[in-house]
């Protein structure tokens, strides 16, 4: 119960944080990518301040035996930098770029009713399913 | 289209929340907020992932956006992408987050944090093609997107 109401919480900020930060708007993520043009270096600051309480976190973890709410860390431990990572991240970078919006800023954007948010994020979890079906379709 | 100058403050603001919900949800439930790999899970697209805390991570997502948009600031949401281009890059990244385990959120606020060097080769990869699509597109293509 307590771990849903965590979730609600960091949901709510998360979903904030992507209005607040104009993340959710495709055309300054663009003009953020758009480093030979009118480069517009706003959504730095976004990263930049998303670290520093992420950081700490994970400096605090290392301390900890497991989290507060759950019996133990479920956080990935795969350490191979291999052909799936860097494919995938090359497709996810070249979609960003196509059209601006990355999973996060696409989910907040539905909440403004735009349609192309919808179509977008129902084509992403199209490329979900096709992924499941493909690539990770062993046992 | 360039949207109008934004100060600062505001990403750096909406940066900060967006940490503080990572740090809090490593820190009492355990896990990354990979705004991909939740997605994966609230739709049962993930090999047995927490679907129900996921979907109420993304309620609440949905909410905060609500809440934010009514309370703090009115966003713009500015995309000049056709259907197909939309279509086609929904699929992309849909794909390519999973193959490659993240996105920004998860290789970026949280891999970046701790250091993982899969998700520093990822978040490089991604930044450097991602900004080489918009050169391309705008600058050799010359579409005004």
């Amino acid at each position: 119960m307590s771990r849903l109401v965590v979730a609600l919480i960091c949901g709510l900020l998360f979903g904030a944080g992507m209005v607040i930060s104009d993340m959710i708007n495709p055309a300054r993520v663009l003009a953020f990518l758009d480093v030979t043009g009118a480069w517009d270096p706003a959504l730095a600051f976004v990263m930049g301040g998303a670290l520093v309480p992420s950081s700490a976190a994970w400096l605090i973890r290392r301390r900890l035996n497991a989290p507060m709410a759950a019996d133990a860390f479920h956080v990935p431990e795969n350490r191979t930098i291999d052909l799936p990572l860097v494919g995938g991240a090359a497709l996810f970078g070249l979609g960003w770029g196509l059209v601006g919006l990355c999973p996060g800023p696409a989910l907040a954007a539905l909440t403004t009713g735009a349609w192309q948010a919808f179509v977008f994020v129902a084509a992403l979890v199209s490329g979900m399913a096709l992924y499941r079906l493909t690539l990770d379709r062993g046992s | 289209m360039s949207p109008e100058p934004i100060s600062f403050v505001w990403p750096l603001a909406g940066g900060l929340l967006v940490g503080l919900s990572a740090a809090i949800y490593l820190l009492v439930n355990g896990r990354v907020t990979g705004i991909s790999g939740l997605t994966a899970n609230a739709t049962g697209l993930s090999r047995g992932g927490p679907r129900i805390l996921s979907l109420t991570f993304i309620g609440g997502l949905l909410g905060g956006a609500v809440l934010s948009a009514a309370l703090v600031r009115t966003p713009e949401v500015q995309i000049t992408s056709n259907l197909w281009l939309l279509i086609a890059g929904g699929l992309i990244v849909g794909f390519g987050t999973r193959w490659g385990s993240g996105c920004t959120s998860g290789h970026g606020v949280c891999g970046l944090a701790r250091l993982s060097r899969r998700s520093m080769v990822a978040t490089a990869v991604f930044m450097v093609v991602a900004a080489v699509t918009v050169f391309v597109i705008r600058h050799i293509l010359g579409w005004g997107l």
